[in-house]
């Protein structure tokens, strides 16, 4: 029986807003434990929450980006369960009546673009965390975390792969960070991952039972954890087994995931309105300012650089995946005197190696838009070839010359010889050092042109013009 | 004698330096002392009462004298005052010292009045008695075998007891207005949102509302011009300006008309105590207040109601309590499952304990929209027949409890008698209203009637104003217990 899969995502966005989301504390992530909670994180007796307008409009902005509706009254309600980390004994979340409802993400995998549908995205408040290791045999809690604002964002069971569901994740990590609301660190879980996963013979339209895994907060761990759970549910299905709805953590160490002990699982929330809060209320003037602020967002971004910079869509994709990419592409054109495409090749190729194998991001780049706009610039001018250009370029990045591009190129004699009696030189020995060669080509064996070619750019460190020396080969042998 | 005079004459004599804040603190301490039998103290503050008294005096002798400056007066122990014990009344949090103020403790230091100490009250507030106090029953100084009422019973017993001239409360369903009437005293629940929550440890947080327990509306007046007004730490605190003694006393009962609701004056109220309710409102209509006849159909279903909406916020509200930062943690758990456990069976009494169970069944899945959800509808219809009694008058009066105080343990092993206490009390919390409770007379046994006063929403002043010219034809107010 052939099976298909259905994902749906529950992604938590930490909302970049300076304070928390009911209290005046600081968010700033890796403080000293508990230095950052004040009474109302603690839970101390009599303290009261009071909302936090930013977080409010930066969920709307979200709301706005993806489509969906913003209501203009929502509910913030209590979620009650106790757990050491949960100071008040209930999360201050929203059920009923989020703050936004419906929209949808447009994704492209190999299969092709896809339409997914956002269910809701609520606000709620974080829990803080329980420190396991060193306390010998007890827990430490540190409640810097609790209370930093979080937008859960809630998808339809719309995936059909774990491939679109890493397309799906990606294209929203790009957009809360293009929106400035979320600043996407997975690392420091300000964006988080939760996914439900089930399996049905493919053409059944009603879903199977659904697991739920945790703990997957890297775009690979939710490849990895979702392939292996969805092969374990076939394996239990096609074994006469039957899916049990649990709550999986994937184990990245075994590459597996497995069940949560059952105990955590029997919850009863007791959801009702918190009585602390009045309904969060956003109004006409709320969205106004708010579509006012909205930056252009990375669907139109991508096909502005396809019209504008005729780029092709590959290219402009790559480049609109993160919006510091883009923001460096159009500062860098500008540098190149309009040279588009070229600087995407080298963004999307030369500079995304050097990103990738020093592992840091394209922000903290040694070479600057100007440093590769001006490079560009002498590739285009034919001061240097684009052989030449990478040499430049990894001189740029070990700061070499300060980053003055023409000085370093001059320094180093990196010229590209365009001098016709010079590379006359050189062909000339090159004739006279490699006669048999010289002879096939003149026997009409044009391939063997590119040897000699070769042997000039070696005998010029590959200044040379290229095509400068194949013409004057081909003159002084064919002609 | 010093003691007799009320919180504005004190306030008055320490701006005229006739007497010291240093005096009168101690005076009031001693007094304490000499009273204790009555058990309307947690916890006394003696060096802090004296430090803040000697302040005082400084500003007095400079002539900066603020609104209260001088003045003692003692906070309900479910305020958090900072550094000194904050209890509520229960053994979770015998030992607890909050790091911070309640904006209501605040707003008094502010305006510089002296706290002497915290009163006793029912557990978690949660009570008609005074007697589910972990500190043990607070006595009523018109007669020690008998209840002060509650929850706010140990502020009534020390304002009773002239210990103090005045004392704060916090009503969730009748807290301040019972006692005030089973102890002969002027308490006033001010409309929700009128003071501030911050920091007043939360019952029911859709319903609790702190006030003044005082011996005249005057003083009444007094404390809430210092208690109330916007507070940007409370979210459900109304955005309105804390109105002025001139204000709230300036009301005229000329013309005003009284509405009487008939499920007030039903036979299920002491007959005694009916009859107090209309000597005094005769005294009105001398007055020129008119007595309209008004219904208020469905206050039968408040007691059922409030018994739903209090529990299910209370057991949430009482979560925090677990052992794990503040309060009672059980010395007996190896699992975090028994320290929840018995921290929880340990640190709480019996009546919060029914009440946390009560409530958490009412919001469970299956049973929400049979209980709270219909609760919720019920509220809404409670409060809408207010709206709708209030378009034939202005202030609503009758009893504040349906007998005068009873003795003690006469209702422990019978909670739903003892919610009854609140019948005529709770829908004004449930409808967010002010409420006043106002002596009226005495029974044959000698203790004090209430009359209660409903305003609509942020009239406190129809309350005060109404109270305080009955006082100028009255004395019941000036009637001191003979012991104290």
């Amino acid at each position: 029986m052939e099976f298909e899969c259905v994902i749906g995502l529950e992604v938590h966005a930490q909302l970049m807003t300076q304070s928390k989301i009911f209290s005046g504390s600081s968010t700033a992530y890796g403080a000293s434990a508990n230095t950052q909670a004040c009474a109302v994180d603690v839970g101390l007796p009599g303290v009261l929450p009071v909302m936090n307008r930013q977080a409010a409009l930066m969920a709307a902005t979200f709301g706005l980006a993806v489509g969906a509706t913003v209501n203009p009254v929502s509910i913030f309600a209590r979620k009650n369960y106790f757990y050491p980390d949960l100071p008040k004994g209930y999360q201050i979340s929203q059920y009923e009546i989020p703050v936004v409802s419906g929209g949808s993400l447009e994704i492209t995998t190999d299969a092709g673009s896809k339409t997914i549908r956002i269910t809701r995205a609520h606000l709620e408040e974080d829990a803080g965390k329980s420190l396991h290791e060193d306390f010998d045999g007890m827990t430490g809690i540190d409640l810097n975390r609790a209370g930093t604002p979080l937008l859960e964002i809630v998808s339809e069971p719309d995936l059909r792969s774990p491939a679109e569901a890493v397309a799906y994740l990606k294209k929203l990590h790009t957009l809360v960070r293009t929106l400035k609301i979320c600043d996407g660190n997975m690392q420091e879980g300000s964006f988080r991952c939760d996914a439900n996963v089930s399996i049905r013979p493919r053409g059944e339209t009603t879903l199977g039972t659904r697991t739920e895994l945790k703990n997957i907060n890297s775009f690979r761990f939710v490849e990895r954890a979702l392939y292996h759970e969805i092969d374990r549910q076939i394996s239990v299905v096609e074994t006469g087994g039957a899916i049990v709805q649990e709550t999986r953590l994937y184990d990245p160490d075994a590459d597996l995931t497995r069940p949560m002990r059952g105990k955590e699982e029997a919850h009863d929330y007791r959801y009702f309105p918190d009585p602390d809060l009045p309904p969060l209320v956003i109004d006409e003037a709320d969205l106004a300012l708010v579509r006012s602020q909205l930056p252009e967002l990375p669907d139109a971004r991508q096909a502005r650089f396809v019209a504008q910079h005729e780029l092709s869509e590959d290219d402009a994709a790559q480049l609109t995946g993160q919006s510091e990419i883009a923001d460096y592409f159009e500062s860098a054109v500008e540098h190149a005197q309009g040279e588009s495409r070229l600087t995407a090749n080298w963004i999307n190729g030369e500079l995304m190696s050097w990103l990738n194998k020093n592992d840091i991001g394209i922000s903290d780049s040694p070479v600057t838009p100007a440093m590769l706009g001006q490079l560009i610039c002498r590739i285009q001018d034919k001061t240097v070839s684009g052989k030449i250009a990478k040499q430049v370029f990894a001189a740029l990045w070990e700061g070499e010359n300060d980053g003055d591009v023409d000085a370093l190129i001059q320094s180093r004699g990196l010229t590209q010889i365009t001098d016709t009696d010079a590379i006359a030189q050189a062909v000339n020995d090159v004739i006279a050092g490699f006669p048999d060669q010289a002879e096939q080509v003149r026997a009409g064996e044009e391939k063997v042109i590119g040897f000699l070619v070769g042997q000039v750019m070696k005998a010029t460190s590959g200044k040379a013009n290229p095509q400068a020396v194949n013409e004057l080969l081909k003159k002084q042998l064919l002609d | 004698m010093l003691h007799e005079h009320t919180l504005t004459a004190l306030r008055d004599m320490l701006r005229r330096r006739e007497i010291s804040s240093t005096e009168l603190t101690q005076h009031c301490l001693d007094r304490i002392a000499k009273h204790s039998d009555l058990n309307a103290f947690v916890t006394l503050d003696e060096s802090g009462a004296m430090a803040a008294a000697a302040v005082a005096d400084k500003q007095l002798a400079s002539g900066e004298a603020d609104l209260l400056t001088g003045v003692p007066i003692a906070h309900k122990d479910i305020f958090c005052t900072r550094g000194v014990l904050t209890t509520c009344g229960s053994k979770m949090l015998e030992n607890f010292v909050s790091p911070y103020d309640a904006t209501v403790v605040e707003r008094f230091h502010q305006a510089g009045s002296v706290t002497i100490g915290k009163t006793n009250m029912d557990e978690f507030a949660m009570g008609s008695s005074n007697e589910t106090s972990f500190f043990g029953s607070v006595k009523n100084p018109w007669d020690p075998d008998r209840v002060p009422g509650g929850s706010s019973g140990g502020s009534a017993a020390a304002v009773a007891a002239c210990l103090v001239a005045g004392a704060t409360g916090t009503d969730t369903g009748g807290s301040i207005r019972q006692p005030a009437a089973f102890c002969g005293l002027t308490g006033l629940k001010p409309s929700y949102g009128r003071v501030s929550r911050y920091g007043m440890i939360a019952f029911a947080s859709s319903l609790d509302q702190g006030g003044p327990i005082t011996r005249n509306a005057e003083d009444a007046a007094l404390m809430l011009q210092c208690m109330a007004g916007f507070d940007p730490r409370d979210s459900t605190s109304i955005n309105a300006p804390a109105p002025d003694m001139a204000t709230l006393l300036g009301a005229q009962v000329r013309g005003l008309k009284l509405g009487l609701p008939k499920e007030f004056f039903d036979t299920s109220v002491d007959a005694e105590v009916l009859e107090k309710v209309r000597e005094s409102l005769a005294v009105l209509e001398r007055l020129g207040a008119t007595l309209v006849d008004v219904s208020l159909p469905n206050s039968p279903a408040g007691i059922p109601c409030y018994y739903v909406i209090a529990p299910a916020e209370a057991s949430s509200n009482l979560s925090r309590f677990d052992g794990v930062r503040f309060g009672h943690r059980s010395e007996h758990a190896e699992e975090l499952v028994d320290l929840y456990e018995n921290s929880r069976a340990e640190g709480f009494g019996e009546e919060v304990k029914r009440r946390i169970l009560i409530g958490t069944y009412a919001l469970s899945a299956g049973y929400y929209d049979a209980y709270y959800l219909k609760a919720q509808k019920i509220r809404r219809v409670i409060a809408q027949d207010f709206e709708t009694a209030f378009e034939q008058c202005d202030v609503i009066v009758g009893p504040t409890s349906p007998t005068t105080a009873f003795p003690l343990g006469a209702k422990t092993q019978n909670p739903v008698a003892m919610y009854l206490n609140d019948i005529f009390t709770n829908t004004v919390n449930l409808a967010g209203l002010p409420g006043l409770s106002v002596p009226c007379g005495f029974d044959t046994a000698g203790l004090p009637v209430g009359l209660q006063l409903i305003g609509k929403f942020m009239d406190e002043a129809s309350l005060l104003s109404t109270a305080h010219q009955l006082q100028q034809e009255t004395d019941w107010h000036q009637r001191m217990p003979a012991e104290y």
